[in-house]
């Protein structure tokens, strides 16, 4: 985060030099590349290793699913099935996360689109009528949580509080507190179709990934995000409109919202105001085990999805050995303590590393 | 004779059910689903219009189809009458919400409360208080442990149902000659009582069959969960032979999950008797070929009693000059075969 407001503040002062700003400018932009690049990294090797004691973990319990290779490419392809719709919404509670703030209306967003796109009206308009209206509802509902955070000063975790229930409220409303079946072959066959044998939803989730990977790493809204969450005074002074990046942010994660509705109602076929139960939970205790801080100003991309993908796969393990969810949520539990943990460990030997540093050299 | 009988079953059988789907094409778009579920004033000894009864009325918000066909039923059974007036109060979030809203209902002086609980326990001081104060109480589905908080219980069996649907399985399995079958259960909410004695009649009964469940993902009573906890069961269990799914609401995700993973192994049974179950079976193109009820007509049931109760009439089939205390409706099976009498009390 101060590797970011450095790199700004050579840039704005005045050149003496142009050569030598220009190699200084491209030196601290390397170290941060490398510096981020190595930190993440590492963690997400971590998260990789988890993965494959899980993996290794149903080998053991159910040697006589495991030795079927359609059976293990078939459960691959449904862990990140199940994954795919919880994924899209974590990439958006990424950004916000990174950005310093926190989004607990994700569930209730995706609950409300997809009631939205599900009505009798809605669904008069065929398929992409439906599509169009769970994402302008998802981008609308982020809109108004940034524009509630940003100019109206309101404490992220209490204004997307209370959209949580207005939102879930709004869609009880809506669909009369019915189940709405989608009758849209197209939307419905979205959760069926495969390409080259990967299910669609996977494509799609691959797709969000890649696009999140790209605006956080390799574009200005990716590093203003950073700066933003970082430190926002220094990102203030910088040139950065924090309040205008900070809707930004609540309206990516209301878009995610909108995608992730349009797979989750595409996999029911049908929507109603009670689903998507919880998923602001699974978002950000994903994007947590992934290496984001709740902070703000760190996090990656990758990460989060590894995190996401670890606890579909647990949800899988315990599915395959028939055990209870109770005991699954004690684990899932566990896991996010101990990434934290984990997390606490890292950062306080850095901080010692530098403390020791900086008495070295002075 | 036994051949021609069946085949004269089977044609009524076929009439019923194409006559049912005929009517559901013309009432499925309808906003309210609940005239069916009530019994309107007909020639019947009770049904005479008698002293006016105010008839309080709490159950919670709902937020899934059952609750909501629940309180619909209540006030349609209560507009069927002349002399009935309903005071309706939505129970709010919580059990301490509904006692609050119950208090603002007892200030209006009712001659009888219908009550659908939050949780039983937790209400059951209002119903002694009720009952106390002289206001008869008819406890509707979540039971007062305390027989002293109600004058009339009427409820759906839990228990029963999960008899129900193990005693279908067990059958079809037989019938089919089907050894050492694999058996999946995909139960609703974990933590509430209902689940619990469903899960316990159903494997009680298989085990009376010398069955058991292989394996059992719960749900949360909604379709993006009821699709969840399916996908995890396909995993594990890469061959089936039954399936039964607690609650019709969330099976509409578990029939997803079945149409995308291409599964058509197995024979599936729901719970609750929603009207797109029944259509489903009638129209026997899924997995689905049986539901065993728990029926919400049992708020229309609860009105009436509740009115009979006020009056101070007993039910005139029985020799009893009052209403019985308790009241348990059956959980019935239905299939493709009798789906078109059932079909009107879907929800």
């Amino acid at each position: 985060m101060s590797d970011v407001t450095d790199t700004k503040l050579p840039a704005q002062s005045p050149p003496v030099d142009r050569a030598e700003t220009a190699k200084a400018d491209a030196a601290a932009r390397l170290s941060w590349w490398r510096g981020d690049g190595g930190e993440g990294a590492k963690r997400n090797l971590g998260l990789l290793a988890t993965l494959v004691v899980l993996v290794v973990i149903g080998i053991l319990t159910r040697p006589d699913l495991y030795g079927d290779p359609n059976w293990v490419w078939g459960n691959t392809l449904t862990i990140l099935k199940l994954a795919s719709v919880v994924g899209v919404v974590t990439v958006g509670m990424t950004f916000v996360i990174i950005g310093g703030g926190i989004d607990l209306s994700v569930g209730a967003i995706v609950a409300l689109a997809g009631v939205w796109s599900t009505t009798l009206a809605t669904q008069s308009y065929g398929a992409g009528g439906m599509i169009f209206s769970a994402l302008t509802v998802g981008l609308a509902v982020g809109v108004v949580n940034g524009l509630l955070i940003s100019y109206g000063r309101l404490v992220p975790f209490i204004a997307t509080l209370a959209m949580l229930v207005a939102a879930r409220g709004l869609a009880a409303e809506i669909s009369d507190k019915q189940t709405q079946v989608s009758t849209s072959s197209f939307i419905n066959g979205i959760a069926t179709t495969k390409v080259l044998g990967i299910p669609l939803l996977v494509y799609i989730l691959v797709a969000v990934v890649a696009a999140g990977w790209v605006l956080l790493n390799r574009t200005t809204f990716g590093r203003r995000t950073v700066a933003v969450g970082g430190n926002p005074e220094a990102a203030r002074l910088a040139g950065i409109n924090v309040r205008r990046h900070t809707v930004l942010l609540y309206a990516l994660s209301g878009l995610c919202c909108g995608i992730a509705a349009v797979m989750l109602t595409a996999q029911a076929t049908s929507a109603q105001a009670a689903m998507a139960n919880l998923y602001e939970l699974d978002a950000i205790a994903a994007a947590i085990i992934g290496g984001t801080l709740l902070s703000g100003g760190r996090g990656t991309i990758i990460g989060s999805l590894l995190g996401v993908i670890i606890f579909s796969t647990i949800t899988n393990l315990f599915a395959i050995n028939n055990l209870s969810a109770e005991a699954q949520n004690m684990v899932k539990g566990g896991i996010i303590v101990a990434a934290v943990l984990v997390q606490q460990v890292q950062f306080r030997s850095l901080t010692q590393f530098l403390a020791r540093n900086r008495a070295t050299t002075t | 004779m036994t051949s021609d009988l069946s085949r004269r079953r089977l044609l009524f059988g076929g009439a019923a059910v194409s006559a049912g789907v005929l009517l559901a094409g013309c009432t499925s778009n309808e906003q309210s689903p609940t005239e069916a579920q009530t019994k309107a004033a007909a020639n019947n000894a009770n049904t005479e219009p008698g002293k006016k009864v105010t008839i309080g009325f709490s159950a919670p918000a709902a937020d899934h189809g059952w609750i909501a066909a629940i309180t619909n039923n209540a006030k349609a059974q209560a507009g069927a009458y002349g002399d009935v007036e309903l005071k309706s109060v939505e129970a709010g979030a919580d059990a301490a919400a509904q006692r609050a809203a119950l208090s603002t209902l007892i200030s209006q002086k009712p001659d009888v409360i219908v009550l659908l609980p939050h949780d039983g326990k937790e209400l059951n001081a209002f119903g002694l208080e009720a009952m106390k104060a002289g206001i008869p109480v008819v406890n509707l589905d979540r039971a007062f442990p305390d027989p002293k908080a109600y004058r009339l219980q009427i409820k759906g069996d839990n228990y029963g149902m999960g008899v129900a649907a193990a005693t279908y399985i067990a059958e079809q399995l037989k019938a089919k000659g089907v050894s050492n079958p694999v058996i999946g259960e995909i139960p609703g909410i974990e933590s509430l009582e209902l689940t619990q004695e469903r899960s316990k009649g159903f494997a009680d009964t298989l085990a009376s069959y010398g069955l058991k469940v292989a394996n059992r993902r719960p749900a949360e009573f909604t379709v993006d969960s009821g699709q969840q906890a399916a996908t995890g069961l396909f995993q594990a269990l890469p061959k089936i032979d039954a399936v039964w799914n607690h609650d019709d609401d969330q099976g509409i995700g578990v029939l997803a999950a079945v149409n995308q993973a291409n599964r058509k192994e197995f024979f599936m049974v729901g719970g609750a008797g929603s009207k797109k179950a029944m259509e489903d079976i009638a129209a026997d193109n899924t997995v689905l070929k049986a539901t065993v009820t728990y029926s919400p007509s049992m708020a229309s049931s609860a009105i009436s009693l509740a009115r009979l109760i006020g009056q101070g009439k007993g039910m005139s089939d029985l020799v009893e000059l009052q209403v019985p205390k308790e009241i348990v409706l059956s959980s019935e099976t239905i299939t493709k075969q009798n789906s078109g009498d059932y079909l009107k009390l879907g929800f």
